[in-house]
């Protein structure tokens, strides 16, 4: 029993250093960017706490400008895949037709292959359309998401159909019928396919970078980059930890207060 | 299938792919379409200043396998991929059985080790930017205090990757972890309540009841773990750019430098198509996995 005892108290003491030892970095970023600049970089505060670097950074930046696209892609691209998911998925889910193989094998097509390394052709297509340099452009390839039909195709099947055939004979249409039986049993799923959709549009880089050349496209991720690799950045600790700390900020605190709904989500959009 | 009518079975289909139709386009348009369109101009020299792609063969396959710099980039995708997938992986089974309990702080644990993963790639590069710098970074700065060379790790052939796989290794081991997690909470406590009882150590549990247990989520994992490394480009543009020599480029950023800033469409599209070819090889595990649970109808 006592070599029990001390066998878990072990146990969690090595689960807590871990867990200092991986939030290590975050405690440097955070300290560092509300402390004085310094020469010698110090793992914690060493200064006095002070606002200027973020001051300093949010206006040598437009993050402002930066914040309005970033979160209007993330709202745009999540409420087009809200729509054209919830039709795919309940066709999937109910409907009887020919065709549904094909449609499948597309599906995990999509989950397989990710678009970030679709780079070359989609920029060519977007070039195409005429769409390169715009929001639109950076947004359109992700319209059509497999993970987020085969999440609520999954979740659509498990509503009875005697349910539905009620809501029909009490008079509802293929619409109303998505609306009021299926859509509010699947919340869950839409709320899984939120987060990840959100946090993979707010994180993204590489494609928002090629896809994009004004100022006024850019997103905080493309803004972030171009400071930190800027020579005012160089040796500049202090400010690029403001910096990033600018960018992370509402997507770690929305972590930080749904924490459990974020591992979940992310375990669920595994498809297993 | 059979009391339906003619008509009515008509009619759905009309109706299924109607409301999936808008979904499906985009999903042709910019995932099966740039396949097909990949492998086209894979064939082809398609270079900036081109107003048509001319037919080659299999010319840019060849001068890629007869380029030394290919094969550099291919054996550093690879290698960078092993020595992420293979700690990450074995790193979030860890943590998954460090934290698969009840307790008061368990939250707060589990919060701490995943939370990398919903930072941006871009983000945590320009942080440990800060640690692999040369001389006034922190990695340096304490091997200076304990007497030692600085490393100045990000400009050493040999160790810029594995410096690049700790801080990937570092954000991809919480995100695993939750797999691995939900797998041992899938199996029964019964069964290990069992075993407990009959005197089995918690390694022989391991080795006997959960580990077997865990076959199809390490099948699903390693293929997500492959995956991911094969995606990974955004820490080589803040990090590197490819330095030294190229020793840090990986597939996805040589891609990248092929195609936006050489211009060079069909060497680029050869090698979207050999990536192509690595993420289904990687894909299979899953499907696997997947074989028995997935049922269409």
């Amino acid at each position: 029993m006592y070599q029990r005892k001390v066998k878990k108290i072990l146990i969690t003491v090595m689960s807590i250093l871990l867990a200092i030892v991986m939030l290590a970095p975050l405690i440097w970023l955070v300290g560092t960017a509300f402390s004085e600049p310094t020469f010698n970089m110090s793992f914690l505060p060493t200064t006095k706490f002070t606002l200027d670097n973020i001051k300093y950074v949010w206006e040598a930046i437009p993050f402002g400008k930066y914040y309005i696209n970033t979160i209007t892609l993330v709202v745009v691209t999540f409420c087009v895949q809200f729509i054209t998911s919830t039709l795919a998925g309940y066709a999937l889910a109910v409907l009887d037709f020919k065709g549904k193989t094909l449609i499948f094998a597309i599906i995990f097509m999509q989950i397989i292959i990710p678009n970030d390394v679709l780079i070359t052709p989609n920029y060519m297509t977007l070039s195409d359309l005429g769409l390169i340099d715009t929001k639109l452009g950076i947004m359109l390839p992700f319209f059509g998401s497999a993970l987020a039909i085969f999440l609520l195709r999954q979740h659509f099947k498990t509503v009875p159909k005697a349910l539905a055939e009620a809501a029909r004979l009490d008079g509802a249409n293929t619409w109303q019928t998505i609306w009021r039986v299926y859509m509010p049993t699947a919340k869950p799923a839409y709320l899984s396919f939120a987060v990840i959709s959100v946090s993979y549009h707010w994180n993204n880089y590489l494609w928002p970078l090629i896809v994009t050349n004004a100022p006024e496209n850019r997103t905080l991720t493309v803004g972030l980059a171009i400071f930190a690799k800027s020579k005012e950045a160089n040796m500049q600790w202090a400010n690029v930890c403001a910096a990033t700390f600018i960018i992370i900020l509402p997507l770690l605190l929305a972590f930080f207060i749904l924490q459990r709904q974020f591992m979940e989500s992310f375990v669920g959009a595994g498809i297993k | 299938m059979k009391s339906k009518s003619f008509g009515k079975i008509k009619k759905e289909s009309l109706q299924g792919w109607m409301l999936i139709a808008p979904a499906l386009i985009f999903m042709i348009v910019f995932t099966v379409f740039p396949v097909f369109r990949s492998i086209y101009l894979s064939l082809h020299k398609y270079k900036l200043g081109m107003a048509v792609p001319e037919f080659v063969g299999l010319k840019n396959y060849l001068d890629l396998f007869h380029s030394g710099l290919f094969w550099k980039v291919m054996i550093n995708t690879i290698y960078f991929s092993l020595i992420t997938v293979i700690p990450s992986m074995i790193a979030g089974l860890g943590l998954a059985l460090l934290v698969n309990r009840k307790g008061k702080h368990i939250g707060f644990i589990r919060t701490a080790y995943f939370y990398p993963c919903v930072m941006p790639m871009i983000a945590i590069a320009s942080i440990w930017m800060f640690i692999y710098m040369a001389k006034n970074g922190l990695l340096d700065q304490l091997l200076i205090r304990i007497g030692m060379e600085p490393m100045n790790i990000l400009s050493d052939k040999d160790k810029v990757l594995p410096a690049m796989a700790v801080m990937y290794v570092w954000k991809e081991a919480g995100y695993l972890m939750i797999f691995f997690l939900s797998g041992l909470q899938g199996i029964s406590g019964e069964i290990i309540e069992a075993a407990r009882i009959d005197g089995a150590s918690n390694w022989r549990i391991l080795k006997k009841i959960q580990l077997p247990l865990l076959a199809p989520t390490f099948l699903f994992v390693t293929t997500v773990a492959f995956t991911n490394s094969f995606k990974l480009v955004d820490h080589i543009v803040i990090m590197t750019e490819g330095a030294p020599n190229n020793a840090s480029t990986l597939l996805l950023y040589y891609i990248y430098q092929q195609g936006f800033t050489n211009f060079n469409y069909g060497v680029s599209s050869a090698l979207t198509v050999l990536m192509l070819g690595l993420l289904l090889i990687v894909s299979l595990p899953r499907f696997i996995s997947q074989d028995k649970k997935i049922h269409y109808n």
